[in-house]
């Protein structure tokens, strides 16, 4: 080791692997992953939310699965939670869409309307 | 680098790897494999969680689910329901020791809610083998913070500060010996770990070692720097082989990345460091004796002074502390001295690792602010004594300590409170008994133990702890006479002031604490001949309640010694004589008509 600068960078590379395992007050975004997201195609959309994170060093977003989340007609469906905010949900979610919600809404914080619960309910 | 979603970590420590946490691990993986779930899912195995009581255990993040007593049979489960569908599997869930606290999560157990770790801070989160999960928390920033910014003075005077007292038991003051060491004369130093743990019922340095070997890695560099060394030595039990294991990676690991070795973070710092393995003895604990261990020699203690700071290995300044006082320098220089005081009291900053065993529910590793009360420990922590018995006695500090009653629960634990009580804080062992423990007995097993392992060096303590385990095995095979504890007494004092080394100096302890709390107890066993808990075996009789026998003659069948007599269909006796005391017949009556007395 030569100096502090190249340990930090270490740490910046590990700290993303142990992250997981400290609570975080960071965003939180939730992939429906029973029978009803799966067979809908939640797999490939969970894929490419962790490929995204992950290329973009997102720090402090943590992708989560979860079990049905009742509406199973509009599977796959992605909920967002981001502390201070009201909680977001997408329906009909595909890799192509989730992809654009990590861009506007994870990085620029602006909520993808078009694709969320509200929008297809209308 | 990869990315995962879930992390699954499995307790690798001593306890649940005898209890198959390995085969979990590996079944874990090929399943999460079969289910297509590799390169989602991460499969960690870490130190002890310190709850072992409960093991295996498993903890699936991040929504930090607690599986308990995990079998292989549950692995496919926690796969199928919690990897792939995302639903906690509830029945394997830990459930507290009280039966309201169905738990959910690592954080709300409540076993870990009292608990404040700083020497376990990493143990059970990170991977042992993988020193860049160490990187990841803040791991060698503080090796690299003094050897870059800090001179070995300013070190010493940050431990001094935190007011850090060694947790091997004595108490000692670290910075003051950081400081005499830095002070002594030599063209060679050596800096010691002693992980020789030896206390019966102590094993937080081999959970320290095995869940975070770094953190003793990176502090003994630490102490290299402020003292002038560049050699270190653990000096480690062979009974430990997964510690010892995991250290040899982690020296590897951290030669590898430059973190031991030559010119560490381009300074012209030097150090590096070997494990030499102990064969298991008691007394190699004591610095002395494990320095003569180190060098080839018969491991016995010698006089003191000169101190091994001044005269140490091979006759050079050296260092020697035990393993949990260096977990706990990293995070003092991280974080600061003044951050360490606000923890624990005036007098015993910080916190304290305890090793719970006995007639305790939640028996495992907690580590507590010191000040924190025995009755929180016991009640809160470690979940009360189990089958609704009374709480009578703890033994703390091992073979070194002493017993404390019920009268003291709320003592806050310290150094010094220990000690005014009779007892000590020694490494950290906690031995709770209840109502069915006889305390002469307790105190007859760690005269055996003392004897079994005191080196030899010195009478007192090698003839004169002889003499007080036969008069013990004397009073509970109930042929104790009255003057059989005047002589205890003596002797015990005797020994406290003329032996050798601190064993023998503290060996009579468990004797004069029992004896001074539960005198009544010695006092049955010689005068009524009486085992008041019912434990030992030669003062108790078996005998049929003729009013409640209905003559079914199941127990005269039992006996294996043909003690019980009487005709069928009329009250059996037992003769007294013949009775080998096994119990056989109490556990066929289906009437319940023997009882012990």
């Amino acid at each position: 080791m030569k100096s502090l600068e190249e340990l930090k960078k270490i740490r910046e590379e590990a700290k993303k692997k142990v992250q997981l395992r400290h609570d975080s007050d960071g965003t939180r975004i939730v992939v429906g992953m029973a029978t009803c997201g799966i067979s809908a195609g939640a797999r490939p959309v969970l894929m490419t939310l962790l490929e995204e994170v992950n290329k973009r060093n997102l720090s402090n977003v943590m992708v989560n699965q979860t079990g049905c989340i009742g509406v199973c007609r509009l599977e796959p469906i992605v909920e967002v939670y981001r502390p201070g905010e009201e909680k977001v949900t997408y329906v009909h979610m595909d890799s192509e869409k989730a992809k654009r919600v990590i861009t506007e809404h994870i990085v620029n914080g602006n909520v993808v309307t078009e694709y969320t619960v509200g929008a297809y309910e209308k | 680098m990869d990315f995962y979603r879930a992390h699954v970590l499995i307790c690798g420590g001593t306890g649940c790897t005898s209890s198959k946490s390995d085969q979990i691990e590996e079944k874990m993986k090929q399943k999460i494999e079969e289910a297509g779930l590799d390169k989602e899912v991460m499969v960690v195995r870490t130190g002890c969680f310190g709850l072992c009581e409960a093991g295996p255990i498993v903890v699936v993040y991040p929504e930090g689910a607690f599986y308990s007593h995990v079998g292989l049979e549950d692995v496919d489960e926690i796969v199928q329901e919690h990897l792939l569908k995302g639903r906690i599997v509830k029945h394997l869930l830990y459930k507290g020791a009280k039966e309201e606290d169905i738990i959910k999560s690592v954080n709300e157990v409540n076993f870990y809610k009292k608990q404040t770790r700083i020497a376990l801070k990493n143990c059970g989160v990170i991977n042992p083998e993988d020193i860049n999960e160490y990187i990841a928390v803040d791991g060698y920033m503080a090796l690299g913070k003094v050897l870059t910014e800090m001179t070995p003075t300013e070190i010493i005077d940050v431990i001094k500060e935190s007011g850090l007292r060694g947790r091997g038991g004595g108490g000692f003051p670290t910075g003051l010996k950081w400081n005499f060491c830095a002070q002594a004369q030599g063209d060679q130093k050596y800096v010691i770990c002693n992980a020789d743990e030896g206390d019966p019922g102590a094993f937080m340095d081999r959970s320290i070692l095995e869940g975070d070997p770094h953190c003793v890695i990176e502090a003994m560099a630490i102490a290299g720097y402020a003292i002038g060394a560049d050699q270190g030595f653990i000096y480690v039990r062979a009974e430990y082989p997964i510690a010892v294991q995991r250290l040899e990676i982690a020296i590897n690991q951290a030669r590898e990345k430059g973190l031991l070795g030559k010119n560490i973070f381009s300074s012209d710092f030097n150090f590096d460091i070997e494990i030499r393995l102990g064969a298991g003895a008691f007394v190699c604990g004591e610095e002395t004796a494990l320095i003569a261990s180190i060098e080839g020699e018969r491991g016995m203690s010698r006089n003191k002074p000169p101190y091994p700071a001044n005269k140490g290995l091979w006759g050079k300044p050296t260092l020697i502390n035990n393993v949990e006082t260096y977990a706990n320098i990293t995070k003092i220089i991280n974080k600061g001295p003044k951050w360490f005081r606000s923890i624990g009291t005036e007098k015993s900053p910080g916190t304290k690792v305890f090793a719970l065993g006995g007639k305790i529910n939640n028996t495992g590793l907690v580590e507590i602010p010191m000040g924190t009360t025995l009755r929180e420990v016991i009640f809160d922590i470690g979940g009360g004594i189990p089958n609704g018995k009374k709480f009578k006695a703890v033994q703390t500090g091992g073979p070194s300590g002493g017993c404390i009653t019920a009268d003291y629960l709320d003592t806050p634990i310290d150094y010094d409170s220990l000690t005014a009580l009779g007892s000590m804080m020694g490494s950290g062992g906690m031995i709770v008994m209840d109502e069915d423990n006889c305390m002469v007995d307790i105190a007859r097993f760690f005269l055996d133990f003392t004897v079994e392992e005191s080196c030899g060096k010195c009478t007192p303590c090698r003839i004169g702890t002889k003499r007080m385990l036969e008069i013990l095995e004397k009073i509970t095979s109930g042929k104790g006479e009255l003057k059989d504890i005047e002589k205890l007494e003596k002797l015990a004092a005797n020994i406290k002031t003329s032996a050798l080394c601190g064993l023998g100096q503290t060996a009579p302890n468990p004797v004069l604490s029992t004896l001074h709390y539960f005198r009544d107890e010695y006092e049955a066993h010689v005068i009524d001949k009486k085992c008041p808990a019912g434990n030992c075996k030669a003062l108790l009789a078996y005998n049929i309640q003729e009013d409640i026998c209905k003559g079914c003659t199941l127990c005269a069948k039992n006996c294996p010694v043909g003690a019980i007599s009487g005709e069928a269909k009329k009250p059996h006796s037992i003769d007294q004589d013949k009775c080998i005391k096994c119990g056989a017949c109490m556990e066929k009556c289906p009437f319940n008509a023997i009882k012990l007395g």
